[in-house]
């Protein structure tokens, strides 16, 4: 019989990477804390014995080498930015730069903790009242709260804000209405904030049909959610009667910044009519995606909706010798309350404070405009080869639909696992809902001509493969460290821990 | 410009081929009515000059959390050692998306199916999921799961929760037409016969779950078995909200009868950052895992039937189940999930036992010092882990503008809560060294008057 | 492939006469959601109402509400389905039925389509 200690663990054919508890071996360690400096009371004394673990938790033991070794490993088995090129429509996967990072882990920044004191902490009240500032003005609005996670987050804060709004004026609305194409967040964060959820059709140019909305539209909608260009990378050109229709029933209008990248200094959420916005710092303004997250959703209000705002706010009021002083202030009779703890994902607001000083003005424009332009120069390149439900330019994002490859026995899901093999991520898949075998690409403006004429010719070689040899594409990928997984195992005999 | 690779030939010929004669025409779908003029904001900097402006504004921060920082209140100190930091930091966990495509993401994949099997070997419990925002939105969550699985839609939370939770409580409660009833405390914890009390009297209104948090805000380690047993009786949900560096030594949620346990693993490892991000955790029992919110790894085989991780039971998300779904939750916080598990896995059983000895053993002595000065004295008599409430001769926040001028953080004033009339909550790590309490001993010694 | 004896509707639920009846999903509804991983199905006792919701089918990719073509109680479940929820994909009108109950009103199936019906009109 063997113990752990003799057991070999590593990779095997069937194993890349074993996981850490399979590493682990009994009294290993690879931690350096000091000694106790002050006197060692006996547990006992300190802590009654039913608040106790009885045993110890299961926590591996690894020495540093294996902690770097496995986690280096790991790392490795994925794809990223810095590795390669992200196409996913909504996303927004442009550079996330490195200068960032060096600001965010300055322990000036990282150390600080948020029970200190107003007084102790200016620079980081500073930053974060001017980042407000910023958005204000990149959006068109008045007042920005940054303490939503997320993009979902954000919109149930936002539509928290217009249900305050409404119950203030001492009406009950119920409805909020969204397009069929809209990204999933919206309807789940409508019903989080109470409320019921009524589509919106698209027309056959892929925006809001207005008929629809006249009709739809009345004195129990609370709001309108719209993303603009939308969810097809078309701009809702009648946004101000869209605006229109909605207000005259008392109702809001509200903003979804997925796709922000596509009008910075081009158009304002502000000036089309938008009551409320959220952005999501993590697309626009290049916050790293992590795996997943964190990521951070601000959201932006006209000056109606300002006194509902979440707690804490900043104010800022000028003090001895006209110096500028902020502080956090809880005060806020008709706030929607706390919607999370402490102030905000506030490395991440740093990482975008940073970000707009190096862009600057004509900076955020202009990647605005070279994310137009390459959304539409990849759409140019690939028209022939796929099916392009919607003619004309495109904002920074454009649909295709596999359809042709679809009645060539290739769906939307093998092209996506061909282009792994190819070495690229592939687009988005199947979102929006709106179109068949759909694919939502997004390139985003730090991408060079060469890569996306590089991915178009990848692209391209799959369709050809497609009508060819469509088992080639069936059947991938076959260059990835694991190929297609059995999801239905995986949701049938979930196994979401290691048991041993 | 930055990070904007294309040059004006690039521009010119990208637009012939697209057939368009200039950057006007592709943005003609934008009405002329909402054409925005420049946007008014600051000239752009180059990087040394972003890197001054950042300095200057960093040094208006003239403290932060160090050997003589004393404050916690759901954000800790604790040391982050310097293989974390590196690891975490690799460009490619940092920047890569939600592993929706498995086969090139299985290294966030695994890390994260590691994350969920630390926080069950730490709480006891079954199942966990893939992260989120912080502890009060999982408290808000663990609402959720409660009023979904019981039907009902009361909600029940202790006055001794951190203060914060207790407010995104209510307004999530606000927010999807669910009462809150507030516990509260005697003697700085809940009471059984309170807590039965308060159940008893909802009466026909009855209680989908009871939330409270242990050590609670005051530091105080509640009698969670009798609190959760009674829970039960009034068929209520029993949820836990713990540190989870508490809970290397203390009983955790699933051996005290918790059905469902949340909190923030941001003791793990995870930067004070001024609150955020922080990265909350929730597990529960089995039989609750369909309806866990948010992102949930899975362990499968691919058709060449190698070990494989994806993510699984997405039916249950926003993306796919819209308005149904378990809740709007997209992303998770897995690049500080990431951070965590490096941790736990570097500090791994002994580690993480001594670190968590170390912050009893000093908040101890710390208590024990602070009890012995004339005018202060323990606020409370229940047993602590590394947070406890001193009452003070004068208001806490005029002791801690006193200490600040010391360079002591000295706690957090808690003047006028939980019937004190003046008190500080004051939180011991590893991090101070037996020199810096002594320095909060005497510095407190001398500001009493 | 739909049985003829069977009664449909346009949600594609079918129903067996009997008492107690026999209720499952169709062959459509089970090639439209892909590999089911899970069925949540009503508790014995539980009062279905026609129309109404009685639970919900997962499969890997989507989740599709059942809803009740007949009003009634639920005498049984079909507890093979917790194991193998597969069942559902490969057995649709045989082993893989969700449901029985005993029936509040013979005349709801009045309501319901034959298969010829069924297949024109709806599982195209």
């Amino acid at each position: 019989m063997t113990s752990s200690s003799d057991k070999q663990v590593g990779a095997s054919p069937t194993v890349i990477e074993p996981t850490i508890f399979e590493l682990s071996s009994a009294g290993r360690a690879g931690y350096s804390l000091p000694a106790c400096d002050v006197p060692d009371a006996p547990v006992e004394r300190l802590l009654p014995q039913h608040s106790r673990r009885a045993e110890r938790p299961a926590l591996p033991e690894l020495s540093e080498l294996q902690v770097v070794r496995h986690f280096t490993r790991l790392s490795r088995l994925n794809y990223s930015i810095d590795g390669g090129f992200y196409p996913l429509g909504s996303c927004t996967m442009k550079y996330n730069p490195k200068l960032h990072e060096k600001v965010a882990s300055d322990t000036r920044w990282s150390s600080l903790h948020p029970h200190q004191p107003d007084a102790t902490v200016q620079g980081v009240l500073a930053m974060l009242f001017r980042l407000q500032g910023y958005l204000c003005k990149i959006g068109g609005m008045d007042a920005f709260t940054l303490q939503p996670a997320a993009g979902a987050h954000g919109e149930h804060t936002g539509l928290m804000l217009i249900r305050a709004f409404h119950e203030k004026k001492g009406e009950r609305r119920t409805e909020v209405l969204a397009p069929d194409s809209a990204h999933g967040t919206n309807p789940a964060s409508a019903v989080a904030a109470g409320y019921k959820v009524v589509q919106v059709r698209s027309n056959a140019q892929g925006r809001v049909d207005v008929e629809d909305l006249r009709r739809l539209v009345g004195p129990q909608t609370a709001a309108l959610m719209l993303t603009n260009p939308n969810t097809l990378g078309l701009f809702e050109s009648e946004i101000l009667s869209i605006a229109d229709i909605v207000h005259q029933t008392g109702g809001q209008l509200y903003y979804d910044g997925a796709n922000l990248n596509a009008i910075m200094g081009v158009s304002r959420p502000g000036d089309m009519g938008f009551d409320v916005v959220h952005f999501n710092l993590h697309k626009t303004m290049t916050t790293p995606h992590g795996g997943g997250g964190p990521g951070t959703g601000p959201v932006g209000v006209k000056s109606h909706l300002r006194p509902f705002l979440p707690i804490p706010v900043i104010e800022r009021s000028t003090g001895a010798a006209g110096a500028e002083q902020y502080a956090l202030t809880t005060e806020r009779p008709d706030s929607i309350g706390r919607v999370r703890s402490f102030f905000g994902n506030v490395g991440l607001l740093l990482r975008a404070y940073a970000y707009i000083r190096s862009m600057g003005p004509d900076g955020l424009t202009q990647a605005s405009h070279d994310a137009v332009l390459s959304a539409n120069y990849l759409k140019a390149l690939l028209q022939d080869s796929f099916d392009a439900p919607y003619a004309g330019h495109c904002m920074h994002e454009f649909v295709l639909s596999g359809r042709r490859q679809r009645a060539q026995g290739v769906k939307t899901l093998d092209i996506a696992k061909r282009l792994l093999d190819y070495g690229y991520h592939p687009p988005t898949i199947y979102f929006p809902l709106v179109v068949e075998e759909c694919m939502m690409i997004e390139p985003t403006e730090t991408e060079d001509r060469a890569t996306l004429e590089a991915f178009a010719a990848a692209l391209v070689a799959i369709a050809r493969e497609a009508a060819e040899q469509p088992e080639v594409v069936r059947a991938a990928p076959q260059n990835t460290p694991v190929s297609r997984i059995d999801e239905a195992l995986a949701a049938r005999k979930p196994d979401v821990r290691w048991k041993g | 410009m930055p990070y904007l690779p294309h040059t004006a030939a690039d521009r010119e010929a990208m637009l012939t081929t697209i057939g368009a004669s200039d950057m006007e025409e592709l943005l003609d779908q934008v009405p002329t009515a909402v054409r925005s003029k420049p946007l008014l904001l600051p000239a752009a900097l180059s990087e040394p000059e972003l890197l001054h402006e950042l300095d200057a504004l960093a040094e208006r921060n003239t403290r932060s959390a160090g050997p003589r920082s004393f404050l916690g209140g759901g954000a800790y100190n604790h040391h982050i050692p310097a293989v974390v930091s590196a690891l975490a930091s690799r460009s490619e966990f940092v920047t890569s998306y939600t592993p929706y495509q498995p086969e090139i993401s299985q290294g966030t994949l695994q890390v994260i199916y590691e994350w969920q099997s630390l926080i069950c070997a730490l709480t006891g419990l079954d199942v966990a999921n893939a992260s989120l925002y912080d502890a009060a939105t999982a408290c808000a969550e663990a609402a959720m799961i409660g009023v979904n699985a019981t039907n009902r839609s009361t909600v029940v939370a202790a006055s001794t929760l951190n203060p914060m939770y207790l407010e995104v409580l209510r307004t999530y409660c606000w927010s999807q037409g669910l009462q809150l009833r507030v516990v509260m405390a005697e003697g700085g914890c809940i009471s059984p016969s309170s807590l039965r009390a308060t159940l008893a009297d909802l009466g026909e209104e009855k209680p989908a779950v009871a939330i409270l948090q242990s050590p609670n805000y005051f530091g105080l380690i509640e009698d969670q078995a009798s609190l959760a047993q009674i829970t039960h009786e009034f068929g209520a949900l029993y949820v836990t909200c713990a540190n989870p560096l508490s809970l290397a030594i203390l009983a955790p949620p699933g051996e005290i009868g918790a059905d469902i346990a949340v909190g923030d693993a941001q003791p793990f490892g995870v930067a004070l950052s001024y609150g955020g991000p922080y990265v909350g955790y929730v597990a529960a029992r089995e039989s609750l895992l369909r309806r866990l919110p948010g992102r949930i790894v899975g362990a499968s085989v691919d058709n060449k039937g190698r070990k494989a991780y994806v993510l699984t039971l997405q039916a249950r998300e926003q993306h796919i189940r819209r308005e149904k779904a378990t809740s709007n939750i997209c992303s998770n916080h897995a690049l500080c999930a990431t951070v965590a598990t490096i941790y736990l896995s570097y500090m791994g059983k002994a580690g993480l036992l001594e670190v968590a000895h170390l912050c009893l053993q000093k908040a101890h002595y710390a208590a024990e010092r602070i009890a012995e000065l004339p005018g202060y004295g323990l606020a409370f008599e229940a047993p602590f882990f590394h947070e406890f409430v001193v009452k003070t001769p004068r208001p806490g926040a005029v002791i801690r503008e006193a200490l600040m001028e010391r360079g002591i953080l000295a706690g957090i004033p808690v003047d006028g809560q939980a019937g004190l009339t003046y008190g500080l909550l004051v939180c011991v790590t590893e991090q101070n060294r037996k020199e810096d309490i002594d320095a909060l001993v005497q510095g407190l010694g001398e500001c009493a008057a | 492939m739909n049985p003829d004896d069977l009664l449909y509707a346009s949600s594609h639920e079918w129903v067996r006469r009997g008492d107690p009846a026999t209720i499952g999903i169709t062959h459509f509804a089970q090639d439209q959601l892909g590999d089911v991983v899970y069925v949540e199905l009503p508790v014995v006792g539980a009062v279905l109402s026609a129309g109404e919701i009685f639970g919900n089918v997962e499969s890997v990719k989507t989740a599709s509400d059942l809803y009740a073509p007949v009003s009634g109680t639920v005498v049984e479940t079909n507890t093979q389905l917790v194991e193998s929820p597969e069942l559902l994909n490969t057995s649709p009108y045989d082993k893989g039925w969700l449901i029985k109950v005993k029936l509040d009103n013979e005349e709801d199936l009045g309501n319901l389509l034959d298969r010829a019906a069924y297949e024109t009109n709806v599982a195209h």
